[in-house]
């Protein structure tokens, strides 16, 4: 792991000789390579034999987004069952969700520190409350929106309540489930690189750390539009592979 | 980002330590004080604090306003024609997944910094949303009301401006609003080059002590909410009487 300027670069830009905006110490250390100096468009060599600086964040970014969904996710599906039993749940839980979702991310990280201290914990509620409204409104819609003929034909075979739920409601709300699911991950991807703020690490780390070095900021940014790319084609791939009826339908 | 000693040492502090954090917040935001560099500078208090709720709002407003004058025409030509489906909605799905320290971090390492950079890259977040919302919401305007709005002999931009528009109306405004919220909370992160906004307070530790962190945390939130509200008023005035009822009945 190279030094880096811990503050923020803008701050001695002005102090050095290199290329402007690049922290002095950063210069000195790659003086060799012109590139850098320059802090040219995109260094490629540079980006390659760095690469591995970005492992660590990269990975630590991908549990929390899988966390903060994973924990959202649970109580927004758990949220919409019981407002599917009880409608009158609908909406207050509407505003309440929509709520979390307004309130920007930085000012919720600060919000919490006295309650949860620094660290993983507070970026993670932070990031699963983010998550609540879309996921809610979309299993609630999923839910209203099975076809009443599929209600009677489970009640026919003679289902309970519970089981016309997991059997026949659940899975023909799954579609707009992972619809939900997936506008949430897309968009805590993007917002978890602030995370860092709140002392969780994550892209955002090494994106602000050299914001001023446009190979870093093009590869810690790339790499976070990747991840977001990526986590979106599984779920869709999760999608086809749990409702199998909607691939034998004619185009 | 250095937290204070306090908040690092443990979780769930007791109640009273909690409140006493708020306390001190609200005391920041109400009386100057000496800031925590030194040298007789004083921080916090109504006007500095004002100041810098002031200085959000209105970059905020501005880049809220010049989006919407920007995407609204673009979605409704768009949305008319029924043209350029995939830019218009491909766009506002890749939007998000743009992470605002990018954005910023882009301004910083490629454009330069100041108000003005500012108020574009947040135009960046801003116009995705409305113009996604507006080409979706023209498109899903019910195709016998235009129909009927052409056989009583209107023409294309008379069906646009009285039939299309009021018509798609909700729609638009939920996409202003989310373009609101994504500019809001982009406009806090705007201290990091040089916007003097509440972020400053947030992010300012050094200088304005946990109380002032914890004041722009809280005023942040609150001036989202504000916005989110007002907006909100907004969508339910423009909503079309028509369309309130046609609401109200498929709910019952």
């Amino acid at each position: 792991m190279i030094a880096l300027a811990t503050k923020l670069p803008l701050a001695d830009a002005a102090a050095n000789s290199c290329a402007p905006g690049l922290p002095a110490s950063f210069c000195h250390q790659h003086s060799t390579t012109s590139c850098v100096a320059r802090n040219g468009f995109f260094c490629a060599s540079w980006a390659v034999d760095n690469l591995d600086r970005y492992a660590g964040p990269f990975a630590k970014h991908a549990l929390i987004v899988v966390i903060s969904v994973g924990v959202g996710c649970a109580i927004a599906i758990a949220l919409a069952v019981l407002s599917h039993r009880f409608r009158w749940l609908v909406p207050p839980l509407t505003g309440f969700t929509g709520v979390l979702y307004t309130v920007p991310s930085i000012a919720f990280f600060f919000l919490l520190l006295p309650i949860t201290g620094f660290g993983t914990d507070t970026a993670v509620i932070a990031l699963s409350a983010y998550t609540l409204q879309i996921i809610y409104r979309n299993t609630v819609a999923g839910l209203a929106n099975v076809p009443p003929e599929a209600l009677d034909a489970g009640r026919g075979m003679g289902m309970t309540a519970r089981q016309l739920l997991w059997k026949v409601e659940m899975p023909l709300a799954v579609p707009e489930i992972i619809a939900g699911l997936r506008i949430a991950t897309v968009s805590t991807v993007a917002i978890a690189t602030l995370a860092f703020f709140a002392g969780a690490g994550g892209l955002g780390d090494p994106l602000y750390k050299d914001i001023s070095f446009k190979t870093n900021v093009i590869l810690a940014g790339g790499l976070a539009i990747l991840m977001a790319i990526g986590f979106d084609l599984l779920l869709l791939l999760l999608q086809r592979l749990v409702t199998p009826w909607r691939r034998a339908r004619p185009a | 980002m250095a937290a204070s000693e306090a908040c690092v040492s443990g979780h769930l502090l007791p109640l009273a330590s909690v409140l006493d954090s708020f306390r001190g917040a609200f005391d920041f935001m109400l009386h100057q004080r000496d800031s925590v560099t030194g040298g007789g500078v004083q921080v916090g208090g109504l006007s500095a604090v004002g100041h810098l709720a002031w200085t959000q709002l209105w970059v905020s407003a501005l880049a809220l306003g010049v989006s919407f004058a920007i995407a609204l025409p673009a979605g409704l030509i768009l949305g008319h024609r029924g043209k350029g489906e995939f830019l218009a909605v491909g766009l506002g799905n890749a939007a998000r997944a743009i992470p605002e320290l990018g954005v910023i971090a882009f301004l910083v390492a490629f454009v330069g910094v100041g108000l003005r950079n500012v108020t574009i890259a947040l135009m960046i977040l801003g116009i995705p949303p409305i113009l996604t919302n507006t080409f979706v919401a023209i498109r899903q305007v019910d195709r016998g009301a235009v129909d009927a709005a052409r056989g009583m002999g209107m023409r294309g931009a008379q069906i646009v401006a009285r039939v299309e528009l009021p018509l798609a109306a909700p729609t638009i405004m939920t996409g202003v609003r989310t373009a609101a919220i994504n500019i809001v909370a982009t406009a806090t992160i705007a201290s990091l080059v040089g916007v003097a906004t509440l972020g400053k307070l947030i992010l300012g530790q050094d200088t304005y002590g946990v109380d002032g962190v914890l004041a722009g945390a809280i005023l942040v939130a609150l001036l989202a909410l504000m916005v989110e509200l007002g907006l909100s008023a907004v969508q339910r005035l423009i909503t079309p009487r028509g369309l309130r009822l046609q609401r109200s009945a498929s709910r019952a």
